[in-house]
């Protein structure tokens, strides 16, 4: 593992390069799709540090990408002072934090695991759509800013530095520097002593609660964390957009992390990444292209993926080319 | 309104929710019970059951035989899944919800590509009574007493039959059910399309309540996964305990606050429950059914001992 030359890295690298040189070969559409499939790629790291480094299995990525995304909206248009968006964007990062630890707290200190855990996340995410989708009378409104119901929040300001609106090509490097700042801190945890006691806790609960780790803590800790990534993914998926519906913590929503880290290759953050920009551009193509069997081609995928590569897509791949390079170099598999 | 007719009001929204929430769950249940795997495409199982039986009837079949078509027609389909998709998947739940999401999608999209955005839907039989000032539906209480006679049904089947036994016995440990003879991918299988069956069944019954749409199974899935939820594993017990405490909760708080309310209460309620008994009504139940047994036996031998 302590090879550089390695299907993992060079996949990451080609992204890399890939990803800085988009601008320079595609039109202004593109380069702000690509910004909304890192977007999904920054929510999907998320779900691969709760669920793929710490076994914990949860459907809350999107409770936090909506509380995120719907407290950047109420707080930039009450205040209105669009130099203070950064401020903002903080804020909102901080209160998807604060709700998926006390969520955590409750569930890991209450002794819920597995299947409990994903079966309560998911009817916390399903309570906020449901509360949100009703917020359609005028009585409901957070200092002063229309909740809008099923239409949601339209008009909201994106990130400013300065006077400075960050639109475009500025806000498709702010996304990648964001996504890449996510991706390298995960890597690096993944190897020092901090991610070998989460992936001793997925790997065996009991045990490594009998060696003197304080797994409810630790639990509750990576839940949070899992949090703020995800609600920095629902805000910048506000700046975005300029809006934000319900439909942002709804069953689907909860459920595309799931399936997109589950068929990219769970226990690996490059898989996740990479399949999650594929993924998005794969539906968003396929939408664009008014094809009506969107959906159809991405179920029988993501069925192909679960029953003939269990690892994942990418990780599948990744194992190919990895055996093909120790074949050219001589050597074995390291 | 008079007390009389606010009581029978309350006693109607919780009929309706008991109903609703027993016929929607039972499939999930059942299945989740058995064979620890969460089954994300339940809700379209209901709406393919909606379908079938919708669209037989009006071919002009009676409706009895309509819902028997939409029952048997996803005990069918869900046949087939199991053997192509699932029966690979017995060991590892979690990618069993993934591919039964892909499912789910499969069956949405497919039922749009088929049937278009919505298809007419069927008049509710049996007509209305009026109390008070309001007029009720009498096919959705029916519906909450056929609840209780499915339950009773599924009591007899598991407790009374082979079939019932065995499953049971695979459920408790495959392995040990394994070596006296019981073929557990059989029963797995079995309790994969008994589950389906029970999804077509709950579909078929209201499908002349809703209006048919591919993306109705939605409706269905959330509330008969806080069902679930809150019953815990033991999908009899579970389910009914579960099925009447969070219809107490729907018809009192639909009654007050309105429909909405009934249902964030519904759900505020589970989550609570569920911190305090992780392993729902099945826990709760389990343990007290320990203490009692403990309880006998220890009266048995301090009476040995004297």
């Amino acid at each position: 593992m302590a090879r550089a030359i390695k299907a993992e890295n060079i996949v990451a690298a080609g992204f890399l390069v890939f990803a800085f040189t988009l601008p320079l070969f595609k039109g202004a559409y593109s380069v702000s799709m690509f910004a909304h499939y890192y977007i999904v790629a920054i929510l999907a790291l998320s779900m691969s540090l709760v669920w793929g480094y710490c076994g914990v299995f949860s459907f809350g990525a999107a409770a936090f990408y909506g509380v995120g995304a719907y407290a950047y909206a109420i707080l930039s248009l009450s205040a209105g002072e669009t130099a203070l968006t950064p401020l903002y964007m903080l804020v909102a990062v901080l209160i998807s934090t604060l709700l998926a630890a006390v969520i955590g707290y409750f569930m890991f200190y209450g002794g819920i695991n597995d299947v409990f855990v994903a079966l309560i996340t998911l009817c916390v995410s399903l309570v906020l759509e449901t509360f949100m989708a009703q917020t359609a009378g005028s009585q409901w409104s957070i200092a002063g800013v229309q909740l809008g119901g099923y239409n949601g929040i339209n008009g909201i300001p994106t990130i400013h530095f300065g006077n400075q609106a960050i639109t475009g090509i500025p806000f498709y490097y702010f996304v990648l520097f964001i996504l890449l700042a996510v991706y390298i801190v995960l890597r690096m945890i993944k190897h020092r002593k901090a991610g070998y006691t989460l992936i001793a806790i997925r790997e065996n609960r009991a045990r490594s609660l009998l060696f003197g780790y304080n797994i409810e803590f630790i639990q509750m800790i990576v839940f949070a964390l899992g949090g703020t990534v995800a609600g920095m993914a629902g805000v910048l998926y506000t700046a975005w957009g300029g809006y934000i519906t319900p439909n942002s913590m709804g069953l689907i929503q909860a459920t595309i992390p799931v399936v997109i880290v589950a068929a990219g290759g769970r226990k690996n953050m490059t898989a996740a990444l990479v399949f999650a920009v594929i993924y998005a551009w794969f539906t968003q193509t396929l939408s664009a292209t008014g094809s009506e069997y969107g959906n159809i081609i991405v179920g029988v995928s993501l069925i192909i993926a679960i029953l003939f590569v269990p690892n994942g897509f990418i990780v599948a791949v990744f194992d190919w080319i990895d055996k093909f390079i120790g074949w050219a170099t001589g050597k074995k598999k390291g | 309104m008079d007390l009389y007719s606010s009581i029978f009001n309350f006693m109607y929204l919780f009929i309706d929710s008991f109903g609703f929430l027993i016929i929607s769950a039972l499939g999930l249940a059942i299945i989740f019970g058995m064979m620890g795997i969460i089954n994300l495409a339940h809700g379209e199982y209901i709406m393919l059951g909606a379908y079938i039986t919708t669209l037989t009837a009006a071919a002009g079949m009676p409706f009895i035989i309509a819902l028997l078509c939409g029952s048997l027609g996803v005990g069918l389909f869900g046949g087939i899944v199991d053997r192509l998709i699932i029966r690979h998947l017995y060991k590892r739940p979690l990618d069993s919800v993934v591919a039964s999401w892909g499912v789910s999608l499969i069956m949405s999209q497919g039922m749009l590509v088929l049937m278009g955005p919505s298809i007419p839907g069927l008049s509710t039989p049996m007509g209305s009574i009026n109390v008070g000032q309001f007029d009720y539906s009498v096919y959705r209480i029916f519906l909450g007493f056929l609840a209780i006679f499915i339950m009773i049904v599924l009591y007899v089947l598991f407790k009374k039959t082979k079939f019932g036994l065995h499953s049971r016995a695979t459920m408790q440990n495959a392995v040990i059910a394994r070596n006296l003879g019981i073929n557990s991918d059989r029963m797995y299988c079995m309790t994969y399309i008994l589950g389906s069956v029970l999804a077509g069944l709950a579909g078929a019954l209201y499908a002349p309540t809703l209006s048919i749409v591919p993306t109705m199974g939605s409706n269905f899935m959330m509330l008969s996964f806080v069902t679930v939820v809150v019953g815990g594993a033991d999908p009899m017990t579970g389910t009914l305990l579960s099925g009447g405490l969070l219809s107490l909760f729907n018809g009192g708080l639909s009654m007050i606050f309105g429909t909405l309310m009934g249902r964030l209460g519904l759900l505020v309620v589970a989550i609570l429950f569920i911190r305090v008994l992780p392993e729902g009504f099945s826990g709760l139940v389990e343990r007290q059914t320990l203490r009692v047994n403990r309880k006998k036996q220890e009266a048995i031998s301090n009476g040995e001992s004297n």
